[in-house]
């Protein structure tokens, strides 16, 4: 029998490994992935205690986290095609420019 | 409803599995297709959570236009694959106990978030939503153009902004 935490516990371990990826990946477009990472962690979290409470809300949320999920990715990937076009690197540590 | 913790461990491990690949590949363009497959077995744990619309809309807008934009990107850009060992790294002393205070963390959050007794009803118990599980689109359109209207119009307007955004961003300026 599937409980709620179940759901919770995988989404815990969803997001630390998008996290994970965030903090430890030398390269912008698999940041952005784990980025999505973490943004799925969220959804399954909100449909899962949508279903638990009985409530449609959850789904409904995930509608708009999904829909700003592709206008951050469109955008975030923009800021990338500009920067490679200055350095020709995808590495983060190549723009030090605001660095102190 | 004899399939549910198995399958719910099937969809699970793949999922985990495949974003743990994710953040492992040194090349772009598996890491994209992998992150397909999690989105996949995703969609799957929405099937098994009785809500086919978002497990669709996850299908068709996540797979199918954020990761081939992603795509698009990485074959744009002939995404070069990281150089190991360019960048000094942590000793590994720090490395290891940083690991090892994470796993601890995470062990913590799944136990504190497991002592809750009233989450371990089965998922569905609450409230069985038959309305729901039977017409689902018809129940989330309902919710959707009356209380979320706002959000739903100010959504468009958020659409346009980053299009607008992304084209100046990504123009060459000539």
């Amino acid at each position: 029998m599937v409980t709620l935490n179940h759901y919770l516990a995988l989404s815990v371990i969803l997001f630390a490994i998008g996290s994970t990826g965030v903090f430890l990946r030398r390269n912008m477009i698999t940041v952005l992935l784990s980025i999505e990472i973490m943004l799925n962690a969220a959804n399954l979290t909100l449909v899962a205690f949508g279903r638990h409470f009985g409530s449609v809300d959850g789904q409904i949320i995930v509608f708009f986290v999904v829909t700003v999920a592709a206008a951050e990715a469109a955008v975030g990937l923009a800021i990338v095609i500009a920067l490679f076009r200055l350095r020709e690197s995808l590495d983060p540590d190549v723009f030090t420019s605001l660095r102190w | 409803m004899a399939f549910d913790l198995p399958l719910f461990y099937l969809f699970a491990a793949v999922a985990t599995a495949t974003s743990v690949l994710v953040i492992a590949q040194r090349s772009p363009i598996y890491s994209v297709m992998l992150l397909i497959g999690s989105f996949v077995a995703l969609a799957g744990l929405y099937v098994l959570l009785d809500a086919p619309f978002v497990a669709v809309i996850q299908i068709i807008i996540y797979a199918g236009a954020i990761l081939v934009l992603f795509l698009f990107v990485v074959m744009l850009l002939s995404a070069p694959t990281e150089v190991r060992g360019k960048r000094p790294r942590l000793a590994a002393g720090p490395r290891r106990m940083g690991a090892a205070l994470g796993a601890v963390f995470g062990v913590e959050l799944i136990w504190a978030i497991w002592r809750v007794a009233s989450l371990r009803e089965p998922v569905g118990a609450a409230g069985v939503p038959p309305a729901e599980a039977i017409e689902p689109v018809r129940a989330i359109g309902q919710v959707l153009f009356t209380d979320y209207a706002f959000a739903f119009e100010v959504t468009s307007v958020l659409i346009l902004v980053a299009m607008v955004g992304a084209v100046v961003l990504a123009k060459r300026h000539v």
